[in-house]
């Protein structure tokens, strides 16, 4: 998948073998009966639906936000081959009802607030009053001039340091924003893709200062960079160069850091840019697949790296097209592991992830709607299973929320996991025959999409050639067409909106002074640190990258420790590996 | 010039996204309905400083720029893409922006002459028309 395996019709081929075989294997049931539902559906639409319908048209042609066409009714008939025996059970293979026996009786989900923002500072206060009003995992988002590999004195990070995202240039930095915080107690999830070696490195170093060792510390670095590529467009190097340092980093980290999540393979992006859950569905595992053969490429078996793989999805508002796909995603994982590549431990065989409410499904307009938005998405990655959410702030159309936004966002989650009951029962929608139907029509439609960027080369290929970011735009047009047409409705924006002027609500403000402070600290951190120390680091990193058999976390670790800063870690790469330029999307 | 050849004369425009931020889905949106809407559009491509945007519009002698940032650096980004166009010799080239911009933003972006400041589900209807009005009064002088 990664580089194109010439299998060409592999997926629907052998993985339709295999989906076949399972459902034969259990089917619930037996034909007649299906003979027998068919007949009386068959009825039911003529005496019953037709008389019913005669004259009045539907209001609409009813289709899920993939344009899947949908009848008013699912039976028996539309999931003829469910099996039960061999994916009716949680926490067994190919664990389409959930990940875990129990799934939330044991534990909820874990409530994870990404937050950061202006200075480390700012960022550690948000981060303590978060645990301290009941949040149980820590998630960091960084600024522009982070994410890209800039320190916060160049030039082109001038205007945008600490705007979306705390600003770390050196381990100063982040030894600022985990002041006084448990590193031993919390797991910390860091939104980091290009610089995510640099970033893990620090929260190591960080970690020793405090006396916890890199072996104990629980956390993951997203460092996706297919998704990159694809959808969110954070990179440094060309693809080839990132898969590298991602390769060390997987070798390193199954090594020193046992407990460390080093990449969490999102769709979330790649759904917020435009794509369809299918697709969000299909690139996503994809890219999972073409990690799995990274991995197996820098000599790790399956089995000793795939169980720290996790995953990280959207959820938006078609409400149940999210829960199949969920669903779907977990019996794709669980199988294509298994079947292709050979996994054996059943750890290896789980999607973990992590949900997020879809950002773009936020409304500037009446931002107060968008709690209830981000309470049925949050709704849908519980039904679907999740293993942790992120719910989005109702102001966040406009701006980084407030703090009280954001509580209100937490107990959103609270609320749903100790009040509703839904959590009571695993995968409480298994069985129902419109979702069980769409999740295996979600199932199908990744599979075809595996063949097609099978034929376009693979995903580097599928990537380096734009026809995913293509792809993408295509569908996010459509999707901007039908709101604009009114064929997909938003309240307060196509639909019900008021006339006059919106009141701003009150919003979160960066200080402009944060820039300042930042190229403060990082002066001081220059000045204060032996520079030959981190001249000789560096060179270090530089000589790793020429030899491939040497691995560049090491040279990192050092060169971090001595205060080197991200900026000079990432320039090394520059010099080595150039720069990316996207393919032409237009 | 290209003054009416045909009769129609076709708006150019430069959509750009000045700075790091990569979130792509609405100029490419957007790109892709002002050349629904009879625009010759150029796009600049990702993550150019001001400085190639400005030099890209001046290059490609458009009429307007349209901005879009949703990182919060509109501030910086706005004001210096419409100075430097000036500097270069393209005062006469339109700017409009969007994003995600504060209310408290936008009269001093207006005030610079970069006017739209369209924010999250805006109709594309409603910014081809913000355009094609400025082009024609302030860049073609129709009436």
């Amino acid at each position: 998948m990664l580089r194109g395996d010439g299998e060409g019709e592999y997926w629907r081929r052998k993985v339709g073998k295999v989906v076949a075989k399972r459902r034969a294997a259990g089917r619930l049931f037996d034909e007649k009966a299906v003979r027998d539902v068919k007949q009386g559906v068959k009825q039911w639409e003529k005496r019953v639906l037709e008389a019913w319908t005669k004259g009045k048209a539907e209001r609409k042609v009813f289709q899920t936000a993939s344009a899947i066409p949908l009848k008013p009714l699912y039976t028996p008939a539309d999931v003829k081959d469910l099996d039960y025996f061999e994916t009716g059970f949680p926490g067994v293979y190919p664990y389409l009802r959930g990940v875990y026996p129990n799934m939330y009786r044991g534990r909820p989900w874990t409530m994870r607030m990404f937050s950061g923002f202006g200075t480390p500072e700012d960022t550690n206060r948000r981060l303590k009053l978060l645990l301290k009003r009941g949040e149980t995992g820590l998630s960091i988002a960084f600024d522009m001039p982070t994410l890209y590999g800039y320190d916060c004195d160049h030039p082109k990070a001038h205007g945008e340091v600490g705007r979306c995202g705390v600003n770390v240039s050196s381990l100063k930095d982040m030894e600022s924003i985990f002041e006084g915080v448990p590193l031993d107690e919390v797991s910390t999830s860091m939104t980091i893709n290009a610089p995510a070696a640099v970033l893990t490195c620090m929260y190591a170093a960080v970690g020793k200062k405090n006396g916890v060792p890199p072996a104990k510390l629980r956390g993951t670095v997203q460092a996706d960079m297919l998704k990159e590529y694809i959808a969110q467009k954070e990179w440094v190097y060309p693809p080839e160069a990132h898969l590298r340092i991602l390769r060390d980093l997987m070798v390193f980290c199954t090594k020193e850091m046992p407990l460390w999540n080093y990449i969490s393979i999102s769709g979330y992006h790649i759904r917020e840019a435009g794509s369809s859950a299918i697709q969000e569905l299909a690139f996503t595992l994809a890219d999972g697949f073409g990690y799995v053969e990274l991995g197996k490429e820098a000599g790790l078996k399956v089995d000793e790296f795939a169980p720290r793989l996790s995953f990280f999805f959207n959820s938006t508002m078609d409400f149940f097209e999210e829960i199949a796909k969920f669903r779907a995603a977990r019996r794709i994982w669980a199988t294509v592991l298994r079947e292709k590549y050979g996994a054996k431990d059943s750890r290896s065989l789980l999607m973990r992830f992590h949900t997020q409410t879809s950002g773009a499904s936020l409304t500037w307009q009446q931002p107060l709607n968008n709690i209830v938005r981000t309470t049925i998405e949050a709704l849908a990655g519980v039904l679907g299973g999740t293993q942790s959410l992120h719910t989005n702030s109702f102001d966040e159309a406009w701006a980084l929320p407030t703090e009280k936004a954001v509580e209100v966002a937490l107990r959103t989650q609270q609320i749903i996991a100790e009040e509703t009951g839904v959590a009571s029962v695993v995968d409480p929608l298994g069985g129902s025959y419109y979702v069980e139907w769409l999740t295996e029509q979600m199932e199908e439609e990744a599979y075809k999409y595996f063949d097609r960027i099978e034929s376009a080369g693979g995903i580097l290929k599928a990537i380096t050639s734009g026809y995913l970011q293509r792809e993408i735009a295509e569908n996010s047009y459509r999707l901007s067409k039908r709101a604009e047409a009114g064929e997909d409705s938003v309240v307060g924006v196509n639909k019900y909106a008021v006339e006059e002027e919106e009141k701003p609500i009150e919003t979160l403000k960066i200080d402009f002074k944060a820039q300042r402070r930042q190229i403060q600290r990082l002066k001081q951190a220059k000045k204060e640190r032996d520079n030959a120390k981190v001249r000789v680091a560096l060179d270090k990193i530089a000589r790793a990258y020429e030899n491939e058999r040497e691995n560049s976390i090491y040279p990192m670790l050092e060169a971090v420790a001595a205060y080197g800063t991200l900026g000079e870690i990432i320039e090394v790469g520059r010099s080595a590996f150039g720069e990316w330029r996207e393919p032409i999307l237009l | 010039m290209r003054k009416k050849l045909t009769g129609a004369r076709k708006i150019r425009i430069l959509v750009a996204k000045p700075g790091l931020d990569g979130h792509d889905r609405g100029v490419l949106v957007l790109a892709r309905a002002f050349r629904d809407a009879g625009m010759e559009v150029i796009y600049s491509g990702l993550l150019p400083t001001p400085e190639q945007v400005a030099r890209m519009a001046v290059d490609e002698d458009v009429d307007v720029v349209a901005l879009s940032l949703l990182n919060g650096a509109h501030m910086t980004a706005f004001p210096r893409v419409k100075k430097l166009l000036e500097k270069m010799g393209g005062e006469g080239i339109l700017v409009v922006g969007g994003g995600i911009i504060p209310e408290d933003d936008k009269p001093k972006l207006l005030k610079l002459g970069i006017t739209g400041l369209y924010g999250p589900g805006t109709s594309l209807e409603e910014i081809i028309a913000h355009v094609k009005e400025r082009v024609r009064k302030e860049r073609w002088k129709e009436r």
